[in-house]
């Protein structure tokens, strides 16, 4: 369990970090290192040559902004989960950080760190598809923004291009009225998850939903929105048969094959299970703010 | 008396140093100069090798040396099978170096010596090896069926061995049965995962001709044992340090691992200390595993509950070797009747192998199989008969007044009979009734279902063979200058606190506090008559050993401070770090009586000065040593134990499912437990705590998967599911005391104890719980949330 042979880098600037990562298509990014650096040490991930952008000034910080709140990239978990106006700003990512790993990890892992990791059981990821986020990718062409659900491209494949650092990820603040809930099932506490589901729901006059977002993550090749499930939810007052049926249909997201730790069959009961649980605690908390 | 060490909870005193980083591992023992090992190792689980090109390996800068099998000349041979037995014919151990096959993945294939491991590593990417792959069978039910792919030509039907034992006369008594449970169990393959994993470092000292090897195992006597053997050296001139090691489990007692042979060897060869850093991934794929057995037991039983007769056939996987012989499932099969009489007992196992990684004892050593099929066929019985599952074990306890029960026929592991030499079973059950109200509990599972919670109630019973023989030493020498107290023994400490049990037994008898005890062990300058640390036997054997030399040491002090301080032997008490006449305020410092009874002239010290004060030690004519007198306070005894020593206990737990998410909680969990005389109840606590949480492993989250080819899925910490603290429930543990009648300390082994039941609590829990959904039964361990999912399918 040593890395293979690499060259490092540690560019004070994002335009020396782009530099070294177009001049060498086998660079790769380094941050808080959770995810990259064990998989050198088991020769998974065999960089020729890590830049590390933890010296570059500016990198760091959180921000809202516009209706966003913008997480630079050197920002860690722990410093979002644990930041007052993000949470303010949008309840829903302290609660599914409290999913990510465990502190020791969210304390030095970072939060675009895990975006570009793009693993399809990441929570982060998904909270980024939940919310309608985006990420800023600077490379040598210029800046520009991604928007999640073309970030995401498969397991641990994202659509930025080799040459593009990540700058910084925007999540949108929640909006007005609107509640919004997160929860996952794994076997262990802090693992990837076997399947997780967020919800935002705003409740119209009449007490029905006027607007629904449910995500989920685990259960396919990327995090994902349930159009299908939002769809049967959006003008129902979300009964318990509304929910039930939400459930069933969430099902038809399960794509990942049986593994190790869940049978497609169970994957699909949980999903089912989390998307009634998560859409009523939404609600609920939607109900709550009025 | 009221300062008495044994049985208090003293602090163990090896923890700060290890809690602040201080401890010395394999790694940290520092080397000149030292090279590294790493392995090249089969990706295939059967397969024919055809050829091996290494010239890209030995030319890559930093590279040392590259080994394959027809460079290791002595050691190019099977390595020896420890514990022979007539059930296995042609018993099959691994080479050192796989030769012609390979025969799981993982198997040691090529060794590169090099600069750093990291150089090492590079190289063995570089070894060319060509693979003809086999077909495999990796399930043990498929691998003994006819046609089967072999792992061994030699052996049809993959069979490694097959033992029957009978107890009484089970074919008598069977026709006499009025009901009959027969249940089919399954326990899988788990592994013992040791925080600091396997390592081995040696140095030559061709001046000397010495050779030193530091070695994370469990035995290192008889690793230095088979050192000198195979490398024709004198034992003498080959000595073997385990330092600290980060636990054991079972996994580090093995001889021998190539690495333990492959390592000393290059250190010689090459004129240079080398040391092999086992990873974790080699961990899973090239050190011990253990579980896999298939039980199909049957009852045979009264209308009353009352047990007559026992029939259990299992299959256990023994992996691609079977260095250790059938001592996991001959310990399995002995335990199969519990803590129950059960006075006719017929029991066959088939070992089978497998292209899988080799299996051999892990903390537990068979007793969490057949305590999983004994105890789900008692709740069957319960169930099938209409009784209460306390009830239809009331009715089969071993009573208290029944001690010893003996199991005539059935052979222990240690080549002994079976005999539970004490206990109170049945108070152990009302202990834990009570506890956890179980009488109370089913009003209250009924009022939980009411409002849609699924409560369970979990329960197992197990009984342990501890304390196996033949033999441990103690050697204890008090020191002339400062009169501290060293002790020594031949095995060895993994973290259990030998330090401090030990230190507790020799200061009561010598008057001293435990921390002026300093015990040696693990190294064989030190000691070097004695075993190993396994079968929960290092308090039992070596404890024992330690207590008789120490009451051989406490006489001498008697005899010399009686002397010394002009008094009668009966007058003289030990405490406090002297010899005292009783009554009165005159005393001997030991440091005094230990420089007084060496009759060298010198004087190093005050104590030495001290000594001079005092009437001579002895008291005879001639020379200062009398014919068959020896100088100093220093004695060496043994104790070798008749049989096991078996220890037992009740587990319970009050579980909840969730069936939405077929996830499981353990609310309560309760466990009883008798180990004889405690030691020390905090050190015993640490065991059953640290067993329990194995045994939570075992029950919910821990398999080791291979795919249908024989490929190791989750070879790592992410996919192998160890539970965290966040997983493992708080336990209760309440104890009781029953001496064992067999040993002068009247203890009983503890290591193992908290792992046994773990799986039966569980599955009977789950059970209970998902009853009123028709879940059906749960006769396999680990239970997956998968699995209760498909059970609440199926319904």
């Amino acid at each position: 369990m040593k890395p293979a042979l690499f060259e490092y880098s540690a560019p004070q600037t994002v335009a020396e970090a782009i530099a070294l990562l177009a001049a060498d298509p086998g660079a790769m990014v380094l941050a808080g290192g959770q995810s990259l650096v064990p998989a050198m040490n088991l020769r998974l991930a065999s960089p020729s040559r890590l830049v590390d952008i933890q010296h570059i000034p500016g990198l760091s910080g959180i921000s809202v902004a516009g209706g966003e709140i913008i997480v630079r990239a050197l920002t860690t978990h722990r410093e979002l989960e644990l930041s007052g106006e993000a949470h303010r700003a949008n309840p829903v990512i302290r609660e599914a950080m409290a999913h990510v790993a465990h502190i020791p990890i969210r304390n030095r892992g970072t939060v675009v760190g895990s975006l570009c990791h793009a693993d399809a059981a990441a929570e982060m990821p998904m909270v980024l598809v939940l919310t309608g986020g985006s990420v800023v990718a600077e490379g040598p062409q210029g800046t520009r923004t991604i928007g999640a659900e073309d970030f995401f491209q498969f397991h641990m494949t994202t659509s930025r291009e080799s040459h593009e650092l990540v700058v910084e990820a925007r999540f949108p603040v929640l909006p007005a009225g609107a509640g919004a809930a997160f929860d996952e099932f794994t076997r262990r506490h802090g693992d990837y998850a076997i399947a997780a589901v967020g919800a935002i729901v705003r409740l119209g006059r009449d007490g029905a939903a006027d607007k629904v977002a449910v995500a989920t993550c685990g259960v396919g090749s990327r995090p994902m929105r349930l159009p299908a499930v939002e769809a049967r939810l959006i003008g129902t007052r979300l009964a318990a048969e509304d929910l039930a049926a939400a459930g069933e249909i969430a099902k038809d997201a399960v794509t990942a094959p049986d593994d190790i730790n869940a049978t497609t069959s169970y994957r699909q009961r949980v999903v089912a299970t989390l998307v009634r649980r998560v859409v009523e605690k939404a609600a609920h908390r939607a109900g709550q703010g009025r | 008396m009221s300062t008495r060490a044994f049985g208090s909870r003293i602090k163990r005193t090896v923890d700060p140093a290890l809690l602040r980083g201080e401890g010395a591992f394999v790694d940290d023992i520092p080397l000149a100069n030292p090279l590294h090992a790493a392995f090249v190792r089969s990706p295939y689980a059967r397969a024919k090798i055809a050829s091996i090109d290494v010239s890209a390996a030995r030319a890559h800068p930093g590279v040392v040396a590259v080994y394959t099998g027809e460079d290791i000349g002595v050691l190019d041979r099977e390595m020896p099978l420890l514990i022979p037995h007539p059930s296995m014919t042609d018993a099959r151990t691994q080479r050192p170096l796989a030769k012609d096959d390979v025969y799981y993945v993982g198997q040691t294939v090529v060794m590169v010596v090099a600069v750093d491991r990291y150089t090492a590593e590079d190289a063995v990417a570089l070894v060319e090896v060509d693979y003809d792959p086999l077909p495999v069978e990796v399930d043990i039910e498929a691998a003994v069926k006819p046609g089967a792919p072999l792992v061994h030509a030699t052996h049809p039907g993959n069979v490694a061995a097959y033992f029957v034992q009978v107890s009484g006369k089970p074919d008598e008594t069977i026709p006499q049965a009025e009901h009959v449970t027969k249940i089919k169990v399954k326990v899988e393959r788990s592994t013992a995962a040791p925080m600091e994993c396997r390592a081995v470092a040696a140095q030559f000292d061709a001046v000397t001709g010495e050779l030193t090897v530091w070695d994370g195992t469990q035995a290192p006597i008889s690793v230095r044992g088979g050192l000198a053997s195979i490398f024709g050296l004198d034992e003498d001139k080959v000595r073997v340090i385990a330092p600290n090691v980060g636990g054991g489990f079972g996994q580090k007692v093995l001889l021998f691992y190539p690495d333990e042979l492959l390592v000393p060897m290059a250190a010689m060869q090459l004129g240079r200390p080398v040391k092999y850093i086992e990873d974790r991934r080699e961990n899973f794929i090239g050190s011990s595993q253990e579980r896999t057995q298939v039980h199909e037991i049957e009852l045979y039983a009264k209308k009353t509950g009352e047990v007559i007769a026992l029939r259990d056939s299992f299959l256990h996987d023994t992996g691609a070797f079977i260095p250790y012989g059938i001592a996991v499932a001959q310990v399995a099969s002995t335990s199969i009747a519990g803590p129950y009489r059960i006075p006719n007992i017929w029991v066959e196992f088939t070992a089978v192998y497998t292209p899988t990684v080799p299996v051999t004892p892990y903390r537990g050593c068979g007793r969490p199989q057949s305590c999983f099929a004994i105890e789900r066929a008692m709740d069957q019985l319960a169930e099938e008969l209409g009784l209460d599952r306390l009830e239809v074990r009331r009715r089969n306890l071993i009573r208290d007044d029944q001690f010893p029960w003996t199991r005539e026929g059935l052979l222990f592991a240690d080549g002994l009979r079976v005999s539970l030499d004490s206990g109170q079973y049945a108070k152990a059950l009302e202990m834990v009734s009570d506890r956890l109200d179980i009488p109370g509990f089913t009003a209250h599972q009924g009022k939980a279902l009411s409002e849609g919670r699924y409560l369970g109630l979990g329960l197992g019973f197990y009984v342990e063979g501890t304390g196996l023989g033949p033999y441990e030493g103690g050697h204890i020498k008090v020191h002339p200058i400062t009169g501290k107290v060293y002790v020594n023994t031949g095995l060895t400490a993994q973290g259990q606190g030998h330090e401090t049990v030990f230190g507790q037994i020799v200061a009561d008898q010598l008057g001293v506090a435990v921390e002026d005890v300093i015990l040696v062990e693990g190294d064989t300058r030190a000691f070097d008559w004695g075993v190993a640390t396994f079968a929960s036997r290092a308090a039992v054997v070596s404890g024992n050993a330690i207590y008789k030399t120490a009451l051989i040491v406490r006489k001498q002090i008697i005899h010399a401070a009686a002397n010394m301080l002009e008094a009668s032997e009966d007058d003289i008490e030990l405490r406090d770090g002297a010899a005292w006449i009783r009554g009165t305020d005159r005393h001997a410092p030991l440091a005094a009586i230990a420089t007084a009874t060496n009759p060298l002239r010198y004087a190093f010290n005050d104590a030495a000065k001290a000594a001079t004060q005092f009437a001579p030690a002895s008291r005879h004519d001639g020379p200062p040593l009398d014919e068959g007198q020896h100088p100093g306070l220093e004695a060496t005894d043994y104790y070798s134990p008749a049989c096991a020593t078996w220890a037992y206990g009740v587990h319970a737990a009050i579980l909840e499912v969730d069936p939405d998410l077929c996830s499981v909680k353990i609310h309560k969990y309760v466990c009883i437990h008798d180990c004889g005389n405690m030691i020390n109840p905090t050190i015993v606590e640490g065991q059953v705590m640290g067993g329990i949480a194995q045994g939570i492993g075992g029950a919910m989250y821990e398999r080791i998967e291979y795919d249908p080819e024989g490929n190791p899925l989750n070879a790592n910490f992410v996919d192998f599911l160890i539970p965290y603290a966040t997983e493992v429930p708080n336990v209760e543990v309440l104890h009781l005391e029953t001496p064992s009648p067999l040993n002068p300390l009247g203890v009983k082994g503890v290591g193992e104890a908290g792992c046994i039941a773990v799986g039966a609590v569980i599955a009977s829990g789950i059970e209970d719980a998902l009853a009123p959904l028709g879940a059906g039964k749960f006769r396999q361990t680990p239970i997956t949330p998968s699995m209760i999912h498909a059970a609440l399918v199926a319904h």
